[in-house]
């Protein structure tokens, strides 16, 4: 007998009996074997499974929260014991996509809610009810802006996080889509003249990152100015954006990006969600499922999956994604946790991680390092450090600390370069700390 | 009522501690600065529970009942999954850690890797991609690679059945390929002429699920595969539907050549309402350069990512993948270990075999022959005596307590019903199940406006879809 599976052996004979078969193998008539005996080990009791993956867990470093300086696309945010509580409720967890409405309301309410909250801090006028990520969000993006306009050059910035645009490049590459990067100035902002000059008639849409992958707050309107009609995408970061003007206001077409920082743990870099709302005009290009309100033949109020035909479950090829399971769980978790901070506590997040990483940045350049760009940034800066850095990074990890990240990984330009970043969980004691590791000698 | 109903201005569910940083005004210029604050609701913490309380009381859900969809595999979830992926030293890591300390994620990727390598059949595999579409996309862009690689420019067709899952052509169609239908016989079998009429120097991929959506073993997949080789072109393996048949009859031996699996399905992690996922992708070894970045390898007893692959098709997310997810499926593999795997694949098949026995009595089911994990009740000579129509009978089995299987899929049949029992599910459910659903058959016919009516025992009664797409309502607006 096995915990998950309730057959008794009696069962099992009743069952065949009434099938009208002798032996189980003779439902497996058709099939062949190919493998008498997988090289797995045996089952093994819970007592011995948790011993397992908990001494392989601890083969993994926990640096505590406050003495982690580096975000890069996963930050380390303080996350409310009700959230994990609420989200981890079996009635979420172990469901599956609302396909049956009258029995999903749950999900599907959440959901609805969810998407209004991504409207609500974007600015856009429908969003979806997620994707994988905020790099694969970025990527159908792409997609989408093609179907929009279907022309080919994709301008994004250099400031766009690295791994975003090796999606993109990935998921597109099919496609005929060419992509261009353009630089960056001297504030760190993505450069405009360059961008206006690489404009021509197959150009499909601007990739901005706001603020940008070095922690810059681009000039969303200045860019609006030079790419007038491509497909405007933002990929944003939620927090920045209950204290900076939202994309729509610029002219966002498309804005999209991760939603992990509220209310998901690090995890790896997985999963976390990736939210993507647009305009009301270009929602059947959209990708992704939708929810919307309705009514009952009672004329009660519910919600439903809306504009299926989209979908690649009618659509079929030609549909606007392949995408089916998308990461609804962490939507919801997105929910549960932008309810709780509520208006006020989101922004003061943002005012506590700004400050912190603006007392950080103060720290580090009285160290005598200085600060790679001179544009306003919000909770992440760049930074020059020493040629060795990525070796001193390691040094200062078996103290106990995750220093910002060497920049050298992606950009040949700033070999000598970290990414550093602060959030509402880093306190002035552990950044004096971090900042005195830095100086010391033999690091 | 919404949470945005519910929010009262100046509640607080949440208190943040004093810090001795100075809080600063933001230097950045006005223009970029926001105006008007987003309309997010203000609750307390009470006030939070008792929403998503609600909201979870008004789902169905595998902890509570019976949840037969068709192709979907909604097996129990153990408790203890959820207990080891969230051990800190796994959901509290960050992925730009140096790999040095964080061996133990590295060695969950990698043996998890070499266990569904070795499940499957397959050379080498990654489990970057967040779900099984996810999964068919880096697959069919593996394909594209191989082929281009070759310097073979034609081959711009991929072969998908008529009876395959939607995910298919749609992953086909972003990689690039012009989809090709391939008409299969009245079970959903591949048709051994109409597969040699339409292969040729342009087709890439035939794209194959096995056992298939009618829940039919393939059992000519040698000499499909020997023709599909002989052709240039790959084999493509959908792997939702690998829960009949772990531990008897492995992907890579039947000659496929890119599996894709869902850990959420066939490895017990959680549906979540829709995700998080998992779907790895598995290639033999000549495929194996073409993997996306980074591969996770292990060297004197080290695991690192190794990104050095210049053929690779590139990134298909950020990081790693669903790691948290990948620790599920781990446990869940450590767990069953492959006594297990392989009972649970019999016990599947069995599940579905004596469903379908007893369903059988009552309703016609699209095939005679012996199913695998699942099958397809062909609904239409129902609905042609009765009038009412399969949609109706999804939803009165709402009434009773019970999940609806999957319906109107495959397309192949007419007013199909897919049944997926699942292995977790013991026989005197299937006996309730076919109970319920003989007396729904029974109401049909003598009281039908009964089922077409149907449900009302739910949170909320049928609702409207129809003006739900014409008059879209995206999102929640306060009156006025």
């Amino acid at each position: 007998m096995h915990p998950y599976i309730p057959h008794t052996d009696e069962e099992i004979q009743q069952m065949l009996h009434a099938i009208g078969v002798e032996h189980i193998d003779d439902l497996y008539k058709d099939v062949p074997i190919t493998v008498k005996e997988l090289k797995i080990p045996k089952g093994l009791d819970e007592f011995t499974v948790l011993s397992t993956l908990e001494s392989i867990a601890q083969k993994n470093a926990v640096i505590e929260k406050k003495n982690i300086f580096m975000g890069a696309g996963i930050y380390s945010h303080y996350i409310p014991q009700v959230v994990e509580s609420v989200s981890s409720r079996p009635e979420f967890v172990t469901a599956y996509t609302p396909y049956q409405a009258e029995v999903s309301q749950g999900t599907l309410q959440a959901l609805f809610e969810y998407q209004t909250m991504i409207c609500e801090l974007t600015g856009m006028e429908v969003a979806n009810s997620s994707m994988y990520d905020g790099a694969s969000a970025l990527a159908e993006a792409i997609l989408m802006a093609h179907r929009i306009n279907n022309k080919h050059k994709v301008l994004i910035s250099q400031a766009v996080h690295p791994e975003y645009i090796q999606t993109s490049r990935t998921y597109t590459c099919a496609q005929k889509l060419s992509f261009q990067i353009v630089p960056l100035n001297g504030s760190g902002m993505t450069d405009t003249a360059v961008l206006k000059n690489s404009i021509d008639d197959d150009s499909c849409a601007v990739v901005i990152q706001y603020p940008n992958f070095f922690g810059i707050v681009e000039d969303l309107r200045a860019i609006k100015e030079v790419a007038k009609d491509l497909v405007f995408i933002v990929v944003a970061e939620p927090f920045a954006l209950t204290v900076l003007e939202p994309p729509a206001t610029f002219g966002a077409d498309i804005v999209v990006g991760d939603g992990q920082p509220l209310g998901i743990p690090m995890s790896y870099g997985g999963p976390t969600v990736g939210f993507f709302a647009t305009l009301e005009k270009h929602v059947r290009k959209m990708p992704g499922r939708l929810i919307g309100e309705t009514t009952d033949v009672d004329g009660n109020k519910g919600y439903v999956m809306i504009l299926q035909t989209r979908e690649q479950h009618i659509r079929r090829e030609k549909a606007t994604s392949n995408i089916c399971t998308n990461h609804a769980l962490m939507a919801v978790r997105n929910a549960i946790f932008m309810g709780v901070l509520g208006p006020n506590g989101m922004k003061e997040v943002a005012y506590k991680s700004y400050s912190n990483a603006h007392y950080l940045a103060e720290r580090i350049q009285q160290k005598g390092y200085k600060l790679i760009f001179d544009g306003p940034f919000f909770n992440e800066f760049a930074v020059r450090m020493t040629d060795d850095y990525d070796s001193k990074w390691r040094k200062i990890f078996q103290h106990g600390v995750l220093a910002p990240l060497p920049l050298g990984w992606y950009f040949n330009q700033y070999k000598d370069g970290a990414l550093a970043c602060a959030t509402e969980v880093n306190t002035k004691e552990s950044i004096d700390k971090f900042v005195e590791l830095l100086g010391r000698d033999g690091i | 009522m919404t949470i945005f109903e519910k929010s009262v201005t100046g509640r607080k569910a949440f208190r943040f501690p004093d810090t001795a940083i100075e809080k600063r005004e933001f230097d950045i210029p006005n223009h970029l600065l926001r105006k008007k604050a987003p309309q997010l609701p203000e609750l307390s913490e009470p006030d939070v529970v008792r929403h998503y309380t609600d909201l979870a009381s008004k789902n169905y859900s595998v902890d509570k009942g019976f949840y037969p969809l068709g192709s979907c595999t909604m097996k129990y979830n153990p408790k203890i999954n959820e207990y080891t992926a969230a051990l800190r030293g796994f959901s509290q890591i960050h992925p730009y850690q140096p790999w040095e300390f964080t061996q133990g994620a590295l060695q969950i990727i990698f043996e998890l890797k070499e266990f569904l390598c070795e499940i499957t059949g397959m050379d080498d595999m990654t489990l970057q991609p967040a779900a099984g579409a996810h999964g068919e996309l880096t697959g069919m862009l593996i394909a594209r690679a191989y082929h281009l690689s070759k310097g073979d420019f034609k081959r711009h067709i991929a072969l998908v059945p008529d009876s395959a899952h939607g995910t298919n052509p749609a992953s086909a169609a972003m990689a690039g390929f012009d989809v090709v239908e391939l008409k299969s016989t009245e079970d959903g079998l591949i048709d051994l002429a109409e597969l040699k009429k339409n292969l040729s120097d342009e087709v890439a991929v035939l794209m194959l699920t096995n056992p298939n959506t009618l829940g039919l073993f393939e059992k000519d997949i040698t000499e499909i595969a020997k023709m599909v080789h002989d052709a240039g072109a790959l084999l493509y393996y959908d792997g939702a539907n690998l829960n009949a048949i772990m531990g008897r009859v492995r992907p890579g031996d039947m000659g496929f050549d890119i599996v894709h699996l869902n850990l959420h399905k066939t490895f017990s992690a959680p549906h979540g309402m829709g995700g998080p996922g998992s779907g790895p992708v598995g290639v033999k070894s000549f495929l194996a350069e073409f993997l996306p970045i980074p591969v996770i390898r292990k060297a004197d007893d080290k695991y690192y990512p190794d990104f050095n692959l210049p053929k690779s098709i590139g990134r298909v997310r950020s990081f790693y993948g669903n790691f948290l997810v990948m620790v599920k499926a781990y446990t869940y593999i450590l767990t069953m270990g492959r006594d297990g795997l392989t009972h649970a694949s019999r016990m599947a098949v069995l599940n579905a075999n004596y469903l379908r026995t007893l369903i059988s009595r009552f309703l016609n089911i699209a095939s005679p022959r012996t199913c695998m994990h699942e099958f397809v009740v062909d609904g239409s000579e129902f609905v042609r005596q009765t009038g009412v129509k399969v949609l109706d009978v999804a939803k009165r089995l709402l009434d009773y307590g019970v999940h609806a299987p999957t319906v109107y899929f495959p397309l192949i049949v007419h007013e199909a019903m897919m049944i997926e029992p699942t292995e977790t599910e013991s026989k005197d459910t299937l006996d309730m199940f076919s109970k319920i659903l003989k007396q729904i058959v029974e109401e049909a016919r003598t009281k039908p406006d009964i089922v077409k009516n149907a449900p009302y025992k739910t949170p909320v009664r049928r609702l409207d879809d129809v003006t739900a797409t014409k008059k879209p309502v995206y999102r929640f607006k306060r009156q006025g």
